[in-house]
């Protein structure tokens, strides 16, 4: 008997031990430098409210981590749509004005590996901004970093929530160098093929009502050779 | 001695717990996309068609606009402000023909100067997002056709058409739709490159 005790809590503490090696594991960082970071391409920056309350409207099945916004909104609790979430928000450019409008919609992939450190989110954007046209931004994201530097900390403390100041880049391709990609529909971006990077900036977090306060931020590159020929014809 | 012995068998415990939870974590799906089958026809000069279709109003999320009337969702404040003015953004779930939800749509109708701009985007979450760029008038019998621009996954490599249009729901039912928004897509794969001429050989 106390030989099967042994081994029940020796499985018990193999397994926690497994999960903490999994959380902690410093090859499934991702320290890598977005390559937008360091182009000359000229640079669309547009920011906006990662959280709920802040967004136009913010939508999911109603039994996620985060409530949807207005709380009458139609929720998406269809088996095919559970794992997705919308959103509406204002995006503002980089001087911080109210620039267009942006949608993004988010599903859980099932190419999440947390084995392997990806926990990947598909997501796509459709994003109308008033001086520069519409464009469609297509993406994986890898939310790995953020759950295992905020996520779960916010879950391990007694009042259920993180503090502090995480950033990070969370698009992780499909370009071969972790960009997403961004095609222009209309106005100066019409028929424009870019790349672009999200990124996420972090300053509370709670386990129980997703986040608190946060922002994300979108950097999108226009190809060299176009933003050239629109400063010409300027 | 049976100390030693109990401390063996607690060893092997974990030795078998970290391969129990390794072995778990690598076969079991986190994400597992309830999958709905594609209804899909073979068009007679080539490529494929899938029809899907938005019920009114029960599958409408949001519409985002300044004109007057009551929001959807009640609740909804959309800005103020020239960037908002000209933009009206819907959102909607999608059916396929069997009438099951597959995914979300964004239904974006814009005034950008002299150009009229309507675009819309089909996420469906087990196969991917198609990105569709409209012309501005509607044609013959009110259908308005649009250009699949790109897409994700499923549809990263297909090309094609998109074709809307409104139909409206004459039915004496209670809690029958007013009408439907049918979108009919046309995908055409695009080529692939010929070989060189010695890869050929």
């Amino acid at each position: 008997m106390k030989h099967i005790v042994a081994l029940l809590l020796g499985i018990i503490a193999g397994a926690v031990l497994f999960a903490l090696a999994v959380i902690y594991n410093p090859l499934t960082g991702d320290g890598r430098l977005s390559p937008l970071s360091v182009t000359d391409a000229e640079i669309i920056s547009l920011s906006f409210s990662v959280v709920p309350s802040e967004s136009i409207v913010y939508t999911n099945d109603g039994e996620s981590m985060q409530p949807p916004h207005p709380a009458k909104v139609t929720q998406l609790w269809e088996a095919p749509v559970r794992q997705t979430s919308g959103m509406v928000a204002v995006m503002h450019n980089a001087r911080g004005e109210p620039a267009g409008v942006g949608v993004k919609l988010s599903s859980r992939s099932e190419k999440t590996r947390l084995f392997n450190g990806d926990a990947i989110v598909d997501s796509v954007w459709y994003i109308y901004l008033a001086d520069q046209g519409g464009m469609f931004i297509g993406q994986t994201e890898n939310y790995w970093g953020f759950l295992t530097d905020v996520a779960f900390p916010a879950g391990r403390s007694g009042a259920n929530t993180w503090r502090g100041t995480w950033m990070g880049d969370v698009t992780a391709g499909p370009g071969v160098l972790g960009t997403a990609f961004a095609t222009g529909t209309s106005g100066r971006l019409k028929g424009l093929e870019m790349e672009a990077v999200e990124s996420l900036s972090v300053q509370a977090f709670s386990s129980e009502a997703g986040f608190v306060s946060a922002e994300g931020r979108l950097t999108v590159a226009l190809p060299e050779a176009s933003a050239a020929e629109l400063v010409d014809q300027q | 001695m049976r100390i030693a012995s109990l401390f063996k068998t607690f060893l092997i415990g974990i030795v078998l717990g970290v391969g129990i939870a390794a072995g778990t974590l690598y076969a079991l799906p986190v994400v597992d996309q309830q999958r709905e089958a594609s209804i899909v026809a073979v068009a007679p000069n080539g490529g494929t068609l899938e029809s899907f279709h938005i019920n009114i109003p029960m599958d409408r999320v949001m519409t985002g606009t300044r004109a007057e009337g009551n929001p959807v969702p009640p609740g909804l404040e959309w800005p103020a402000g020239p960037a908002f003015s000209n933009v009206r953004t819907e959102m909607f779930k999608i059916r396929n023909a069997r009438d099951s939800v597959v995914g979300v749509g964004v239904r974006t109708a814009a005034r950008h100067g002299d150009e009229n701009v309507i675009d819309w985007l089909l996420h469906l979450p087990a196969r991917g997002s198609l990105f569709v760029s409209m012309e501005p008038a509607p044609r013959d019998g009110g259908v308005r056709i649009g250009t699949v621009v790109s897409g994700t996954r499923e549809f990263a490599e297909l090309r094609g058409s998109l074709g809307e249009r409104w139909v409206a729901i004459d039915s004496d039912e209670e809690d029958a739709p007013i009408g439907r928004i049918e979108l009919r897509t046309s995908y055409v794969g695009q080529p692939e490159p010929l070989p060189a001429e010695g890869d050929t050989q």
